[in-house]
Parts: structure tokens; C-alpha cells; sequence
């Protein structure tokens, strides 16, 4: 079922322990699955699911994760072995851009 | 997005790493995490709406700084340094407050009719396990919405304080923004010596935390201090304010740091020649100069080592005057330089500073937020970018002195002054003038054993510059008043000028 996000909303997946908080939200609605399965707003019961094997590639803790077109932007919170996914398309991380510390 | 969301992520990442205190016997991020629901559980016992701290930096700070955000409440740290009036002032401002000092500040909150206990029994309390304290709606929240985090009060170097309010969104995008998550290496640790009532150090906590490093605090600054603590806690990263810099450059101890690697300086203008002092005295260490405020959330923009090293070496005059610069901004903040009537103004032409981007509060306690209609938030600072985005600070706009037709930014005459090898401390500023609106003066102070007069500094002056930026008189004073942290409080410069002697201002004679 297609949502319309927002930024700061947290959600989490059906079928790893994977957790993600939106960054950058898209304008419409669009889908947004872990290893197949939607992914449920946090602290909403979640009815487990089985996962898609072929998009069980993992996510990592603290990586920024964005699709092609750079419209929806999520920060893993939790890291889990499914495959994030916008509408379908895998998500890729973003290259991290290190400035120097500053405080 | 609360800032417990990034304090979970670390216990999540790398729970056993030490993030505050000695490497054997410190707070991990995972007991971090667990004192912060111990200690919400306590705010919420007390019925408390605000935590107030009022102490010097150290362990504490930390644990106080994530319980507030766990309950949701702000933390409001104070100034223990204040006079009892002013303290009066600001607490009868939180009222409902659950206080955390040291032991010779409770009878400010005993006064005030305030719960309070010292950071010894704040860190003893939040060891006690609590339970998990569940934070209602605190993912619903959407922008602008949700309690503060953080309160600071400005330092009031023009005015009465005025408290600036950071909300967990603010906070967390500046972190978000800047750091890297669980970037630094296990061996890296960074020394801490702003008071916790700057908005260096709470940034500091949380841009730390979030990048897995390792802080240690100096309770109270002392150059030499400051030199063996580097050495013996092998320090790898550190943050002064100018006026610290100044005195270690100075001090006359060894000033070998062998592990240190990087060194971030900021919170008032740099002299020129004291950073090209220290870039030559450790040409090993990288360099950073960071611009920013309290109303955004501490860095905006940056000039990192490689720029440092550039300026230093370059034979091209634009990169070399790129040491005197605070770099570009950051990637998440948006940067204007506007005119007097509000226009944008291009490369070279001298203006407002104006910034946007989701770090930026600008939120003052009773006040609302300070933003145009395009959300930018006007810094009051005034400076100009050069061909390649280079910051360039000439000053605060309300210390501009306007003699005759001529808009003349202090700090450029105070550079020079502070160039003169008998110079320790300058401060130039503008006087009602009835010829030409307003002239200028300077206040000076002279490095003990040394001499100096007036004429001597005038030609200094009128040589780098020109005649009509010298100022006309000089007075010479045993210190100027400074905030802890290098600001120069300039509402408080006339009493000092007036209590000084008249004849020292004539002949300069210490």
C-alpha cells in the first residue's frame, strides 16, 4: 500500500530487525520495503512477514540510504539482512562526503 | 527525530566503547544509554519540566544532557560564574526545574526553592536501574513541534542574555549534516575545554558520540594543563577558543603533542598572527577554523587543514589571505551575503551574513523564531565571500564604526595592533565624534615588561592600514573584559576605560 512520508517518521521492518528513519521525504506516495515486505510505522504492531530471498542483501547501522533519483532519503537506525527498497528499486548508500571535526 | 535516537544507535554500533572519562573506568555509549532512562525516570519523579545544570564540564554533562532529552524536557546549563543576580534571574525563569550542581552552587537553587542535588549524586542516582522510560509520541513529532533540548543563554556581549532554543531536530541535523556515524578509531579521543554552557560543548557530546570518539574534559583551563593532559591521555583531537590558543602558544612549558592530530579552534575571531604562530609551531597537526552561533547550532562554516596549509605556502595572495577566512560553508547550510535593503550581494562585496538549513534554530525563549520570509536567519555578523565561496568575517554589525562616510569593521584594526610585539590584547571601538559621527579609540593591553606608546602604536597602525583608521587615542588597561570563552564584552568596555588611569592613556607608561 502506497504512503506518503515524512521526514523524521521511523519505521521498521516485517521481516529482519532492520529500522529506518526518513531523511528526505518523496512528494507522492510511493512503497517502502525491507527484503520484500513493507515496512510498518515504528511502534505499530508489526504482523511478520516472509521474506523475498532474492532481496535479503542487508542494511548497516548509521549508513544513509537513497534511491536513483535521490527523491526519498532513510538513515539506518538498525541494521538487518534485507534489501531496502523504493516502489520495487533497491536503495543504494550514499557515499559518505567526511568533513573535518569541528567541535 | 530526538537526540536519543543517535545515543541508541551507538549503544546499538559499539555499546562497549568508552565515550566519556578515562579509557578504563568511563562511561560506555551502552551504560550512556541506560543512565539516560535512569535519569529520565528521575526527572519525571521530581515532576521536574526543565534540568538545570549548573557545574563545570565533566561526566555529568552528558548523562544530564540525554536523561532532559530521554523526558523530554530541555536542559538549560547556566554559567556558575554569574553573579547571584543574574543567576536569581535566570532560574526564576525555570521555576519548575530539577537542578544539578556542583556542591558549592546548590545554595543557588536552595534560594530559588529548586530541587537540586550535586553531579556526584546525579552520577550515583542515574547508575540506579529505573527501568526503561518510555517516550511517548516522541516519533509523531513533526517540524518545529516537541520540547527544546537545549537552552542557552546567549552571553550578552551587547545586551541582556536571551535564551536561544535548539529542538532535537536542529541538533540531530547538524550532527547529521557533519559527522560520519562510528567514524573515528578506537584510539581516538578528543579534549574538551569549553565550559558546558557553550554551545561548542553540546555539540561536542553528540557530534563525539554519534563519530564514536572519546572525550575528555579539562574541568578548568589551564595552559600547561591542557599540554600534559594532551600528552598523557594521548589526545588525538581538540577544540579551543582563541584566547586558549594564545596562552598555550605562550606559555613557556613543553609543547610537544605528539598524538594530537587535529585542532579545532572558534567561538571569537582568530588573531592572524597567533594561528600562524601555532601552524608553525605543529605543522603536524591539521587545522580546522569553524564559524558558527548558538542559534545554529554551533558549525556553519569550515576551513579545514588543507586550506590551512594552502594559505600558508601559497606565493598567490588570495589563498594566502584565505588564513584570515572561516572556509565554506557546510554541505546542509545555505549562505547569502545581503545589503542593506535585503539584496543578495556577489563575490567581494562586503554585507550581511544570512543562512538557512535545517541546523538553524534561531529561536529565542518568548520571542519566536527569527527567520525572513524565506527562512534565512540574519546572523548580524557582517562579511563578504570571495571568487571561490571563501567566509570572510569582518564583525559584528552593531560594532561597526562609521567615521565620517567610512564603515570601518574593528577587528581589522585590531589584527594589526595585536601584530605589535608589545601588544597582548587590543580592543578598538567608536566614540561620539562631532566632526565626524564617530571616532576611533582603542584599548590596549601592554605585555608585562614591556612598554609602548601611544605615537609608536599610531604609526603601526596608519603603516599597515591608512590614516584614517588609526585611531586617535589609546588607552592602556591591565586586561580587557572577556567572557571565558574570548568574547570581548564591548557594553563593558567603558567602565573599564573609565576606571583606568587618565595619565596611562596619555603616555602608555606601564
Amino acid at each position: 500500500m502506497a504512503v506518503k512520508f515524512r521526514v523524521g517518521q521511523q519505521l521498521v521492518s516485517a521481516v529482519d530487525s532492520t529500522a529506518v528513519i526518513i531523511i528526505r521525504a518523496p512528494d507522492g506516495e510511493c512503497t517502502l520495503t525491507c527484503g520484500g515486505a513493507e515496512m510498518a510505522a515504528a511502534g505499530e504492531p508489526v504482523s511478520a512477514a516472509e521474506p523475498d530471498r532474492s532481496l535479503m542483501g542487508g542494511t548497516q547501522i548509521g549508513k544513509r540510504y537513497t534511491d536513483q533519483a535521490d527523491t526519498l532519503q532513510v538513515l539506518c537506525t538498525k541494521a538487518g539482512d534485507g534489501t531496502l527498497a523504493l516502489d520495487g528499486k533497491p536503495l543504494v548508500i550514499q557515499a559518505a562526503k567526511p568533513l573535518p571535526a569541528s567541535d | 527525530m530526538r537526540l536519543t535516537l543517535l545515543l541508541d544507535m551507538a549503544a546499538e554500533a559499539f555499546g562497549h566503547r568508552v565515550l566519556s572519562g578515562p579509557r578504563s573506568g568511563g562511561i560506555t555509549a551502552a551504560q550512556l544509554a541506560g543512565r539516560s532512562h535512569s535519569g529520565a525516570g528521575l526527572v519525571r519523579e521530581h515532576g521536574a519540566e526543565v534540568v538545570v545544570y549548573l557545574a563545570v564540564n565533566g561526566p555529568a554533562f552528558p548523562v544530564a544532557l540525554f536523561a532532559a532529552a530521554r523526558a523530554g524536557v530541555p536542559l538549560v546549563p547556566l554559567n556558575f560564574r554569574l553573579g547571584q543576580r543574574q543567576l536569581d534571574a535566570l532560574l526564576a525563569r525555570h521555576p519548575k526545574a530539577l537542578g544539578i550542581a556542583d556542591p558549592d552552587a546548590l545554595a543557588h537553587f536552595e534560594r530559588a526553592g529548586i530541587d537540586a542535588m550535586t553531579t556526584d549524586e546525579w552520577l550515583a542516582q542515574t547508575c540506579v536501574d529505573r527501568g526503561e522510560f518510555s517516550e511517548a509520541g516522541a516519533g509523531e513529532e513533526g517540524a518545529g513541534e516537541g520540547p527544546a533540548a537545549v537552552v542557552i543563554y546567549t552571553s550578552g556581549t551587547t545586551s541582556e542574555p536571551k535564551g536561544v532554543l535548539l529542538r532535537h531536530e536542529n541538533l540531530v541535523s547538524y550532527v547529521l549534516g557533519s559527522v560520519e556515524f562510528a567514524s573515528a578509531g578506537e584510539a581516538e579521543a578528543a579534549l574538551v575545554s569549553v565550559p558546558p554552557y557553550h554551545i561548542a560543548a553540546v555539540a561536542n557530546v553528540i557530534t563525539n558520540l554519534y563519530a564514536g570518539r572519546r572525550t575528555l574534559v579539562l574541568e578548568a583551563f589551564a595552559p600547561g594543563q591542557w599540554l600534559r593532559t594532551v600528552r598523557e591521555e594521548e589526545v588525538t583531537g581538540a577544540m579551543v577558543v582563541p584566547t586558549m590558543l594564545a596562552r598555550i602558544i605562550d606559555c613557556a612549558e613543553d609543547k610537544s603533542v605528539p598524538s594530537l592530530r587535529s585542532l579545532s579552534y572558534g567561538g571569537a575571531p582568530m588573531p592572524a598572527v597567533l594561528i600562524e604562530r601555532a601552524l608553525r609551531e605543529w605543522a603536524r597537526v591539521d587545522f580546522v577554523n569553524a564559524y558558527g552561533l548558538t542559534e545554529t547550532s554551533s558549525t556553519v562554516a569550515l576551513l579545514g587543514p588543507t586550506d590551512h596549509r594552502a594559505a600558508l605556502e601559497s606565493p598567490e595572495l588570495a589563498v594566502r589571505a584565505r588564513l584570515s577566512s572561516v572556509g565554506r560553508p557546510l554541505p546542509g547550510i545555505e549562505l547569502e551575503i545581503r545589503g542593506p535593503g535585503g539584496e543578495i550581494l556577489g563575490a567581494g562585496q562586503p554585507g550581511r551574513i544570512c543562512v538557512r538549513g535545517g541546523q538553524v534554530s534561531a529561536e529565542y525563549a518568548g520571542l519566536g523564531r527569527a527567520l525572513d520570509d524565506r527562512g534565512f536567519f540574519d546572523t548580524k555578523d557582517d562579511g563578504y565571500l570571495d571568487e571561490e565561496g571563501y567566509l570572510f568575517i569582518s564583525g559584528r554589525t552593531d560594532d561597526t564604526i562609521i567615521r565620517g562616510a567610512e564603515n570601518i569593521a574593528p577587528a581589522e584594526i585590531e589584527d594589526v595592533l595585536l601584530r605589535h610585539p608589545a601588544v597582548l590584547d587590543a580592543a578598538v571601538f567608536g566614540v561620539p565624534d562631532t566632526e565626524w559621527g564617530q571616532r576611533i579609540e582603542a584599548a590596549v593591553v601592554v605585555r608585562p615588561g614591556l612598554g609602548v606608546d601611544p605615537a609608536e602604536l599610531r604609526d603601526f597602525t596608519r603603516r599597515a592600514l591608512r590614516s584614517t583608521k588609526t585611531p586617535d587615542r589609546f588607552w592602556f588597561l591591565d586586561a580587557l573584559p572577556r567572557t571565558e570563552t574570548g568574547k570581548l564584552l564591548r557594553r563593558e568596555l567603558p567602565d573599564a576605560i573609565h576606571s583606568c588611569d587618565a595619565i596611562h592613556s596619555r603616555d602608555g607608561i606601564r
